[in-house]
């Protein structure tokens, strides 16, 4: 299966069309750390060492080299990182390391082979696959925003442009009114990709129609939600996109200043959109003159403090204003008004990035993928136990298995082992969303069906989860979060989650009675009735959630004093299965205590009052014959 | 006078500051910007240094207080030379990031309340999301991001800190 979405056009071969070869190292945060820029550099060295004449540089004028090396921003595929392709040939190599460089340049740039070793291997089939178009990861995805994140050089204005880049905004500037621009938003039913799912016409609509000579937009690039990490991606592979989205949305509403807030966590997202706005404005694509048409129109890069609630619009604006970043009640709306009491509107990143291309391709281009009222595409940040962590971009509507069975590869043990039977749930939209379980993997993932089972899209974070997670363990992970950022100014918030999580502590540690579970219902409710912004009004969903669908193992914490799992230490009681043990010995010489104990060939038993929960049994044990650690 | 106080009136450590409130225009809309540039500086926010920004900026002590303190990153203690960050977001979490913190705790010593080493060499902190999920779980130790981390291989990037550190 050819998926067209992915195929390398051939403008991207760039440099005139005379360089016939390029070599792309990825260059996002993932393969950063695992030593991307060492890479870079061995292929600079290697390619020049075997006499190939090399450029780094983009250009469109006809080339004197034969080679271009660059780097790209985050392809998605983290895991298997640093990750190099290899064109027009279309390999991927995975896992590359500097003493692999020499092979890759005299193998394949020099000989024309691939090299087989490097490349994916699909643990369902053992194949080897060569690109892109064989890794059912990619296969299985149709990817728009993240299409050129992982091809063009993010910090290069040029290669962008000679990809189509700011012909959408040039005609917004030029070509089109403020009118047809909003009309053609809220026609391609664009809703807001930052959690909410708002349509975003209407907020720009509203805020087109008020009368001010001041406004503004805001990029809200603050992605606190603890698992997801698309915005950083877009940003970091291709941060002109949403720098043109910015420009869209300005032009819109009539602003003339610009600003994107981004979280303090990812310098190196701040560092290329920062490159990005520098270059426009070198371009006149910012200025007082923004493509001839005489409109002013400025941009500003700031950076976040850590601060999650600052992710909510109302606290970003009074971050911003220098204060701390606490919400305030609405109405009114930042769109009347906002920043500095003017007309405002706040635009997730990836809604921004959407904005460019249904500006190009027209709504109804727009809306042919995805679901009649959650038209388009979704990228989603897939980790936890999945043998495919990463980047993904799918439409919506696509169901849960296929994303987190298909394009994830399936649910891994603690040894990263696959296991068919392994799904227990996912966990989607962070610390405001819920979970979904075994009953849920053929839901259409979308704003409104999410909605009717306790979950959200949020932000996209997709946290998959095995037999071995205990969901009591995770409600009380986010409950600690919302309640260490809850910013204190509504009492049911700030108070409430502290209680919250005192009450989940005590279900962990053994001090819970059926009283407990009713209580953290009761305040549950209030503390959603009772708090102001999204932050306070969705902290409970993870309790909620996890309490409804996985009661039992909330009552076997509560009323046998168990965890299933064995992951709440305080309640794990290790026991070895009788029926799986053989009597190998391995874990009883690998306990530190000498709790098991056990003859040869016949199965072991675990003594409680010696055992320390450490564990090592479990990790030793081939057969999964220990239970409950 | 308030709104210029001499830079050199509590020594000389105050000039940096008075470059970046310059760079700023003295605006007390700028005051995150200029907190991030005067701890890029200090490495932490020193108490006399947000007092000069108060008086620099003609707010009062209290709100720039109430700001440094907001906000998770701004630290009005000093760190050590060596800082340890274990991310703890849910991808980390789940693939067993706190039995790591726990390690790397329990060779320094340190604790919940307890973040930095008495003698100023390691400080280990938690942060919410890094947004390097691929790697979960991913431990930055002085910006340097290691992915796939254990609670062994973590206190061995610790020890050879202190071998690199007792070699000098």
């Amino acid at each position: 299966m050819n998926n067209p979405t992915l195929k390398i056009m051939d403008p991207a071969m760039g440099n005139g069309g005379k360089i016939q070869r390029r070599v792309i190292v990825c260059a996002g945060t993932g393969c950063v750390a695992n030593g991307a820029y060492k890479v870079i550099a061995a292929f600079n060295d290697q390619i020049a060492a075997a006499g190939i004449s090399v450029t780094t540089e983009f250009k469109v004028e006809e080339s004197q080299h034969d080679l271009r090396l660059n780097k790209s921003g985050c392809q998605g595929f983290c895991q298997m990182g640093p990750l190099v392709t290899v064109l027009p040939d279309e390999i991927l190599y995975n896992k590359v390391k500097v003493e692999d460089v020499e092979e890759i340049v005299s193998q394949t740039l020099v000989g024309g082979k691939v090299v087989d070793r490097l490349l994916y291997v699909d643990p369902a089939t053992k194949k080897h696959c060569k690109g892109i178009n064989d890794i059912p990861f990619y296969q299985r995805q149709q990817r728009f925003v993240l299409k050129e994140c992982g091809t063009i050089d993010p910090e290069s204005i040029h290669e962008y442009l000679h990809h189509g880049g700011y012909a959408a905004a040039k005609k917004a500037f030029l070509k089109m009114s403020q009118e047809q621009i909003v009309q053609e938003i809220t026609k391609s039913g664009l809703r807001g990709r930052g959690g909410g799912g708002f349509p975003t016409g209407r907020k720009w609509e509203a805020a087109r129609a008020q009368k001010s000579a001041k406004k503004y937009v805001i990029c809200n690039a603050d992605e606190g939600d603890p698992g997801a990490f698309m915005n950083r991606s877009v940003m970091e592979g291709n941060p002109h996109s949403v720098l043109e989205g910015l420009m869209i949305a300005a032009r819109a509403i009539g602003a003339d200043e610009t600003l994107i807030y981004v979280r303090t966590e990812y310098p190196l997202a701040v560092a290329r959109m920062k490159r990005a706005v520098q270059d426009a404005q070198k371009m006149g694509f910012l200025g007082d003159n923004v493509f001839g048409s005489g409109q002013k129109l400025n941009c500003e890069v700031m950076e976040g403090a850590g601060a999650f609630v600052c992710g909510e619009e109302t606290a970003m604006i009074a971050s911003i204003e220098g204060q701390r970043g606490m919400p305030r009640p609405k109405p009114p709306f930042p769109a009347q008004s906002g920043l500095w009491g003017k007309p405002t509107i706040i635009n997730n990143v990836e809604t921004l990035a959407h904005v460019v291309r249904i500006i190009n391709q027209g709504a109804d281009t727009f809306r042919k993928l995805g679901s009649s009222a959650s038209p388009g595409t979704k990228t989603f940040a897939l980790t936890g136990h999945v043998a495919n962590t990463g980047l993904i971009e799918v439409p919506f509507g696509t169901t849960l298995r296929e994303v987190v069975l298909n394009i994830g590869g399936g649910i891994t043990d603690r040894r990263g082992k696959v296991k068919a039977d392994g799904f227990k749930a996912v966990q989607i939209g962070g610390p405001s969303g819920g979970c979904l379980t075994k009953d849920h993997l053929d839901l259409p993932l979308d704003y409104d069906s999410l909605r009717s089972v306790g979950a959200m899209v949020g932000s996209g974070g997709l946290v998959a989860m095995n037999q071995k997670t205990c969901m009591v363990n995770i409600a009380r992970f986010f409950m600690d979060f919302t309640q260490r950022e809850s910013c204190g100014k509504c009492v049911l918030c700030r108070e409430g989650t502290r209680q919250m999580l005192s009450m989940l502590d005590d279900i962990i540690e053994g001090r819970a009675t059926g009283e407990t579970l009713v209580l953290l219902e009761k305040l549950a409710a209030a503390v959603q009735k009772g708090s102001l912004c999204g932050l306070g009004k969705t902290a409970p969903n993870p309790v909620l959630s996890t309490l409804r669908y996985f009661r039992a193992e909330y009552d076997a914490h509560v009323f046998h004093k168990y965890c299933p799992t064995g992951q709440c230490k305080a309640l794990a009681k290790p026991s070895i299965d009788a029926t799986k043990c053989k009597g190998c010995m391995a874990c009883g010489k690998k306990c530190p205590v000498g709790a098991i104990t056990g003859e040869r060939k016949k199965p072991h038993v675990i003594d409680q009052a010696k055992c320390i929960v450490c564990g090592a049994c479990a990790d030793t044990c081939k057969l999964e014959a220990v239970v409950g650690v | 006078m308030r709104n210029q106080p001499k830079p050199d009136c509590k020594g000389r450590k105050f000039v940096k500051v008075f470059t970046i409130l310059d760079k700023h225009g003295r605006k007390p809309s700028r005051l995150v910007p200029i907190l991030q540039a005067v701890q890029e500086e200090y490495r932490y926010l020193p108490e006399e240094v947000l007092t000069y920004v108060a008086t620099a900026l003609d707010v009062s002590p209290a709100r720039v207080f109430g700001v440094a303190t907001f906000y998770s990153h701004f630290a009005i203690e000093p760190k050590g030379k060596h800082l340890v960050r274990l991310c703890d977001g849910t991808a980390c979490h789940v693939k067993d990031s706190i039995p790591i913190l726990d390690a790397i705790r329990k060779r320094l010593g340190l604790d919940e309340k307890h973040k930095t080493t008495p003698d100023m060499l390691f400080t280990v902190e938690t942060v919410a999301c890094l947004g390097a999920c691929g790697l979960a779980p991913v431990l930055v130790v002085d910006e340097q991001v290691h992915g796939q981390m254990t609670p062994e291989n973590g206190v061995k990037l610790i020890e050879a800190i202190i071998a690199q550190e007792q070699a000098q």
